[in-house]
């Protein structure tokens, strides 16, 4: 525990308040959010519209459940990218797909899988090499509009030229323009990317287990959170994966922290991906 | 009196850090968060550099690790870094700020709203104007501000965009701030506040 006094500032007395009124009256949950990353974005919400004190914002959000539904997605997460780390990506390529072959069948699970980038960028590693056809990919998320935005599969063509230059780092065999096709400013996932991907509203703070699953990718997210729900989530992760199970987090996050440590081997311990070890009977 | 320092700076930066902590008065025994402007890829050389012309042990920052006293931390390329009030460091992938990821800006006001006036807030050389607003910050929740003087910094801009937005409590060349740290940290250690 820090030595140091916690000096909570009367908006942050006012930020809890309106972490629980939200959660009471909506179900969404993120009171153990990340509390310096929350009172961000609400500051800047804020600003924008010339609220006056937390509380006044508490007020519309509790009385007006449209303004609510506006103010959501400055919650989530919404930020990635294509094959982000690409050598993390090469390893999977590498070590952990000549694992997965040894598999029936695979399932995937994309925890918050934001606009789709990674979700996309995992369909094209299992397509060369030879694996996509018998996997069922689970891309899921709390915020619906960024879930939809995920199932378009339509990116701003500006961002291309970095997604092209990490696809080739990350091993990539083909020309990575064979997977989408450019139209005015943005670009298409292919079609033939998206059959095999399920894309589901699940929440990861108050959601369950929904399926069982060899391989979850949940990279970035937990940084938003803190210590006691990385704690919680990492549970779940750990609930849904068979024996042998991987999970691949961001490569800054850890589960070092977490009581489920124990359960899980390394794979690559600095790309922070683990292995599940079998369960006892 | 002062808990923590924070270092923001960009261009020329590693120069000038090379310059600055080896004069910091050992045993160190608050920490130091140092935000330099970082490649978006790869690996960062950054804590081994400032470990190795300190002798201060520096580490790149990871998830919720504790912020710990006589150590520097560096934030990890293509992460904003904040402080949580529980003083552990929290990485977030949020939209660039003034271009910039990591941007001092974010990291300077997360600091400045859990360590408030027990903190040291030092912006250095730079080309671009991140840095100002989180300094002014700083100083507005009472905390120490120092200002590397433009004159002597290889790029200006980032200097110059804070003096025209504040006055800090000085305006120095590295040698200047080096000793105005150490003198502040002796007070410290004397108790005199």
């Amino acid at each position: 525990m820090s030595k140091h006094e916690i000096k909570l500032d009367l908006e942050d007395i006012e930020i809890s308040l309106l972490l629980e009124g939200i959660y009471q009256r909506y179900g969404y949950d993120f009171r153990n959010y990340s509390r310096a990353h929350m009172k961000r974005r609400i500051m800047h919400r804020m600003g924008k519209e010339d609220f006056e004190s937390v509380s006044l914002l508490q007020y519309k959000v509790l009385h007006d459940p449209e303004y609510f539904k506006s103010l959501l997605p400055e919650f989530s997460i919404n930020v990635t990218e294509m094959f982000r780390d690409p050598e993390f990506f090469n390893f999977l390529r590498q070590e952990v797909m000549p694992y997965l072959a040894s598999f029936p069948r695979l399932k995937i699970w994309h925890a918050g899988c934001s606009s789709g980038e990674e979700v996309y960028s995992m369909a094209i590693l299992l397509k060369e090499v030879g694996l996509y056809d018998r996997t069922t990919i689970y891309a899921t998320d709390f915020n619906d509009q960024i879930l939809k935005k995920a199932g378009e599969g339509i990116y701003p063509i500006e961002a291309i030229k970095d997604y092209t230059r990490n696809y080739i780092v990350a091993g990539g065999t083909e020309a990575f323009s064979d997977y989408y096709v450019a139209k005015y400013d943005s670009v298409i996932m292919d079609k033939s990317l998206k059959e095999n991907i399920s894309f589901l509203n699940h929440n990861l703070v108050t959601d369950r287990v929904f399926a069982e699953v060899d391989l979850v990718m949940c990279r970035n997210v937990l940084i938003y959170f803190d210590r006691s729900l990385q704690d919680n989530v990492l549970k779940l992760f750990s609930e849904s994966l068979g024996s042998g199970g991987v999970l691949c987090l961001g490569t800054k996050e850890t589960i070092d922290y977490s009581s489920v440590r124990k359960d899980f081997l390394n794979l690559d311990e600095h790309l922070r991906v683990y292995k599940k070890k079998p369960k006892h009977r | 009196m002062y808990e923590i320092i924070v270092i923001g700076t960009s261009a020329g930066g590693i120069d000038c850090l090379k310059e600055l902590l080896p004069r910091i008065n050992k045993p160190l025994e608050i920490p130091i968060i140092v935000i330099q402007h970082l490649q978006a890829t790869g690996v960062s050389y950054l804590p081994s550099i400032l470990s190795d012309c300190s002798g201060i042990k520096c580490f790149e920052a990871e998830d919720k690790m504790d912020i710990v006293d006589g150590y520097i931390y560096t934030p990890a390329p293509n992460y904003h870094l904040m402080m949580e009030k529980d003083w552990t460091l929290s990485l977030n992938v949020d939209d660039r700020v003034s271009y910039a990821r990591p941007s001092i800006d974010v990291t300077f006001e997360s600091v400045a709203d859990t360590v408030k006036n027990k903190t040291i807030g030092i912006l250095l050389t730079g080309a671009n104007h991140d840095g100002a607003s989180g300094l002014k910050v700083i100083q507005d929740v009472g905390g120490y501000t120092i200002i590397q003087k433009p004159q002597t910094a290889y790029a200006k801009e980032m200097p110059e965009a804070a003096l025209s937005m504040m006055t800090p409590d000085k305006v120095l060349d590295i040698e200047g701030i080096a000793v105005c740290i150490n003198d502040l940290l002796d007070n410290k250690m004397g108790g005199e506040q």
